[in-house]
């Protein structure tokens, strides 16, 4: 892994008083898809602004492709894509001319952008807009477009910030299975996301941010393994009824509260069900469930992602 | 697939801070006119408001007035006054526009020069290649507003001919103090100080009568406005009293124009790229 594509170390950023991100090692491999999970103000875009050479780091070493952001800027910027998490397509001009323009700013030829825009037009199902305006597009067309702009350049590394945000389901779905078409080709990509499934669907390996830190790092699988467990009974009591942490913890591994809910972690949903009911607590609700990565999160940040 | 490396810079420009500049300002101009194709008729509009000013003024209130003084003391119609005036007055309206409103809007709201910083582009490249545009435009103006006078008879020298480049680098000082001072602008109310700033320099720098109706401690704060050496440098070419005095008038525009470029990319890059 020595010689991937980042490569962090003690990676620091200060905006005055307030450090965003406070530290941390990242290692990403050559073609792997690589996650930043994290709530609001963990430092995720930060770091992505700082991968993408518009924002100079505070401390620490980094390097991009092979290169010091802070020397090479331009150079690093040649070779990578960048979907930002907000969409800042150009509204004066048409779709296809989104792409053409973009393309200009790399250096291209005027040739060679003309035939990689009907290229990307085709991939991000836009040929029939091809000659419309941006601001009529739907929220997932433009999320398209975004990304469709990003990769003009034929970039080695794809930065995603957010990539689904806002959108509906199926729009979300034909992007993930846009996402996965380009990780088969090779392209190397790191995103940010707020959406535990998406991380399961998307992320080879990633790492939690809290607080501008790195609170845990793996693959879906061993940060579900490690940090939850195997399997979670929801319980949703009564606000009158709702027993103590106390009185549920003997019966299993781990109880966390929510405000609405009760989770239970354990080895054994079902068993964990009936001993509860043994205990003589009643539920409203109750659901046995595998845990996911949202379990994980809740444990590493000690809040849900909704926030 | 190749990726051209940026061109060899000028030694000047590698005194800029690392990477604020890929030496490709022109794609930015590219995009402009590629925007521009769809909007030419407000762009259009921007011709007709100084003639309408020289209509309005030249003829119906000129009427009125008869002559004045030219540069050299020899009497000039009203018009022939006015005109170069008017002509100075438009570059600056043209360039400030461009660069305050319209760079403000991209840099605040449409974030589109976040967008192309996530390319190799630099904040040089932004700023140069804005304030090109608005001295495109401006020229286009420029250009115009001679035909008419020419049309007119209001062009009494070949030296004229030069009016049309002067108009260009009066355009590019004021876009790049414009651009500049957008930087450190915070709401559209701050725009208000743009307007308090334009306006009474278009009435009052001698674009519609001589510094000579003012007391000399006014006189004197007049000639430290920008416009007022625009409206002299117009009005020495269109009516030919050239002098070396008017190489002063350049020299204030240049540096001017050097100033606001500096500040302006570098406000641009610490506002971008933090």
């Amino acid at each position: 892994m020595a010689d991937g594509p980042v490569q962090a170390r003690g990676l620091r950023k200060r905006f005055g008083e307030f450090e965003a991100v406070r530290g941390i090692d990242v290692d990403v491999a050559q073609g792997e898809v690589f996650g930043f999970l994290g709530p609001n103000g963990a430092g995720k875009s930060s770091t992505m602004r700082m991968i993408a050479c518009v924002s100079p780091r505070s401390d620490g070493t980094l390097q991009v492709l092979g290169l010091d952001p802070d020397l090479q800027g331009p150079r690093i910027r040649a070779r990578i894509g960048v979907v930002p998490q907000q969409d800042n397509l150009d509204n004066e001009l048409t779709v296809r001319e989104n792409l053409e323009i973009y393309g200009r700013y790399f250096g291209l030829s005027r040739r060679h952008v003309k035939a990689r825009a009907a290229e990307l037009l085709e991939f991000a199902q836009l040929t029939e807009r091809a000659d419309d305006a941006v601001e009529p597009l739907s929220g997932g067309m433009k999320r398209r477009l975004t990304i469709a702009r990003s990769l003009v350049n034929d970039p080695e590394l794809l930065l995603l910030d957010e990539p689904t945000t806002g959108l509906d389901p199926q729009a979300r779905h034909l992007l993930w299975e846009r996402l996965y078409q380009l990780k088969r080709r090779g392209v190397t990509q790191i995103i940010t996301t707020h959406y535990m499934d998406e991380a399961e669907q998307l992320c080879d390996r990633l790492v939690v941010m809290d607080g501008g830190l790195i609170v845990a790092e793996g693959t879906p699988a061993e940060l579900i393994r490690r940090w939850a467990g195997r399997e979670v009974v929801e319980l949703r009591f009564l606000p009158e009824r709702r027993p103590s942490v106390a009185e549920l913890e003997p019966h299993v591994d781990r109880v966390e509260e929510l405000p609405d809910r009760v989770l239970l972690y354990t080895s054994d949903g079902e068993a964990a069900q009936s001993a509860v009911h043994r205990a003589g607590l009643r539920p409203e609700s109750a659901l046995v469930r595998r845990s996911t990565l949202e379990d994980v999160f809740l444990r590493l940040t000690g809040r849900t992602l909704v926030d | 697939m190749t990726l051209a490396d940026p061109p060899r810079l000028p030694v000047l420009v590698r005194l800029l801070p690392a990477g604020s500049y890929a030496g490709r300002s022109r794609m930015l101009l590219l995009r402009s006119a590629t925007a521009a194709r769809r909007t030419w008729l407000v762009i259009l509009s921007g011709f007709a408001e100084p003639v309408f000013y020289l209509i309005a003024m030249g003829a119906g209130l000129g009427s009125l007035v008869g002559s004045l003084p030219g540069p050299d003391g020899v009497p000039i119609s009203y018009a022939a006054f006015i005109a170069p005036g008017l002509l100075a007055a438009s570059a600056m309206n043209g360039a400030v526009f461009d660069s305050t409103f319209n760079v403000f809007f991209k840099l605040r709201h449409s974030k589109l020069y976040d967008a192309m910083l996530a390319t190799p582009l630099g904040p040089v490249d932004i700023a140069l290649g804005e304030i090109g545009w608005a001295l495109l435009r401006g020229g286009l103006y420029a250009s115009g507003f001679l035909t008419v006078m020419a049309v007119a008879g209001l062009l009494t020298s070949p030296w004229a001919l030069l009016a049309l480049p002067a108009a260009l680098l009066v355009a590019f000082a004021f876009a790049a103090v414009g651009m500049a001072a957008t930087s450190f602008m915070r709401s559209w109310q701050d725009f208000d100080l743009v307007t308090l700033a334009v306006l009474p320099m278009f009435l009052f720098a001698t674009t519609f009568f001589p510094l000579s109706v003012y007391p000399r401690w006014l006189q004197l704060v007049v000639e430290c406005l920008p416009l007022f050496h625009a409206v002299e440098l117009m009005r020495g070419l269109t009516t030919g009293v050239v002098h070396l005095g008017l190489l002063g008038h350049l020299a204030y525009f240049v540096v001017m124009a050097l100033i606001g470029l500096a500040v302006a990319g570098r406000r641009l890059g610490a506002l971008l790229l933090r």
